[in-house]
């Protein structure tokens, strides 16, 4: 029963005209508590957190430079599963949804290599290093690339979304690698501070901000890639009936 | 679930399946090549590229720091602990090089054992704490480097703030 339920939703979600409207409603949301724990998070990290003993104030780039890079991550892995949803059942919308995370994706890893390389110059003694993390995301940003050009090339969007769809699903062995580097090889870049499994090894004075911008950012994603969504939506089906109907009959 | 979405599921577990296998044989192959840098005993142990530029890491050994004060020329020795390489460079050191830190040197072994380094990058650890807390753990003698006390590292400390 309930299960049924759940695949009838599933389903109904699925169909423009409804998620047009509960995207619409869900969105402000997002954006709302975005701004709401970004300010929380940047006051914690510009005036709250102490200084790093090593690296006084130059660490607090941190607060921006992890949380896009989880982010970038993460969002790969939500097209991946948008794609593979994508790939077996035919959904439009899916589909959709899945080829709009590759350019937020593609932004905040931006943002990670950006952060990096400023923290690098000083810290390290330079702007960038071709060890195994740092070239294993910048692969993950012309992944992301790859997939936004593969996209576009297409006359018809849906073909071009099955070609690019199956793109995605090669490039997720990426996200491993990624995570993975700086512990199967030696690395200029330093190994995982944040540890799901065992202790973490930044003092705990220092972690609320993190929490906080990690969540912003999470919202932020969900917020561009429903708006984002909705207006891939509209306009290839600008000529439909349920866009007409939603926007006052003659059109 | 029809026999058709069946057919495409098992596409993308193939698809899945395929590429990992094919990444994982890659990087097993490139294994040695993904290395950034070298310790001092695989140098001690000959385990490298002879004649060409290599990039050597570990430990700034403990009171191994010699500034000349009339150039920007600087000797040190790189420790893992077990063996030490001296390494001579002549620039400018990152704002985190000091006894007991990771550094990445990148350069050449000369005939005489020196490291001739033309570039000198600090590796950053995953640790991060406030500086009390940390100061507190130096003057508990919590702050080693392959069981020597950082003779600077108290005073790095204070000059930092």
């Amino acid at each position: 029963m309930i299960w049924k339920t759940l695949k009838v939703g599933f389903h109904r979600l699925g169909s423009p005209p409804t998620f047009y409207r509960i995207s619409a409603l869900i969105s402000p949301w997002l954006w709302a508590g975005f701004a709401l724990c970004t300010a929380i998070g940047l006051y914690y990290a510009l005036y709250v957190v102490p200084p790093d003993y090593q690296q006084s104030d130059s660490y607090r780039i941190l607060f921006i430079h992890v949380p896009s890079a989880w982010q970038a991550m993460a969002g790969y892995l939500v097209m991946a599963i948008l794609a593979a949803i994508a790939l077996v059942w035919r959904i439009r919308t899916t589909e959709i949804m899945a080829m709009m995370c590759a350019p937020i994706g593609a932004a905040f890893t931006v943002i990670c290599l950006l952060t990096g390389s400023l923290w690098g110059r000083p810290m390290w003694g330079t702007w960038w290093a071709w060890d195994a993390r740092l070239t294993s995301m910048l692969v993950l940003l012309f992944i992301y690339l790859g997939i936004m050009g593969l996209y576009a090339a297409f006359e018809d969007r849906r073909k071009g979304a099955r070609v690019a769809c199956i793109l995605v699903l090669v490039g997720v062995v990426n996200i491993p690698i990624i995570h993975f580097s700086v512990e199967w090889w030696t690395t200029l870049h330093q190994g995982s501070t944040i540890r799901f499994f065992g202790e973490s090894t930044m003092h705990p004075s220092m972690m609320p901000p993190l929490v906080w911008m990690t969540v912003a950012v999470k919202l932020m994603f969900g917020a561009v890639l429903l708006d984002r969504s909705r207006n891939e939506l509209l306009e290839q089906d600008r000529r439909k009936g349920w866009v007409r109907q939603a926007f006052g009959g003659d059109a | 679930m029809t026999p058709t979405r069946k057919k495409r599921l098992a596409v993308v577990g193939l698809i899945l399946l395929g590429v990992s296998a094919a990444t994982a044989i890659a990087l097993t192959a490139l294994n040695d090549a993904m290395r950034f840098s070298i310790g001092p005993s695989e140098i001690v142990a000959g385990d490298f590229p002879e004649g060409r530029q290599l990039r050597l890491g570990g430990l700034v050994a403990s009171g191994s720091v010699h500034r000349d004060t009339q150039s920007l020329a600087v000797n040190f020795r790189v420790t893992d602990c077990i063996h030490e390489i001296p390494v001579s460079f002549n620039g400018i050191l990152p704002d985190l090089f000091r006894e007991g830190q990771g550094v990445i040197a990148h350069g050449m072994l000369d005939e005489s054992g020196m490291f001739q380094a033309h570039e000198v990058l600090a590796r950053h650890d995953e640790t991060y704490m406030p500086p009390e807390v940390e100061r507190a753990m130096a003057l508990a003698g919590g702050n080693l480097v392959c069981g020597e006390p950082i003779e600077d590292h108290l005073a790095a400390v204070e000059v930092a703030y």
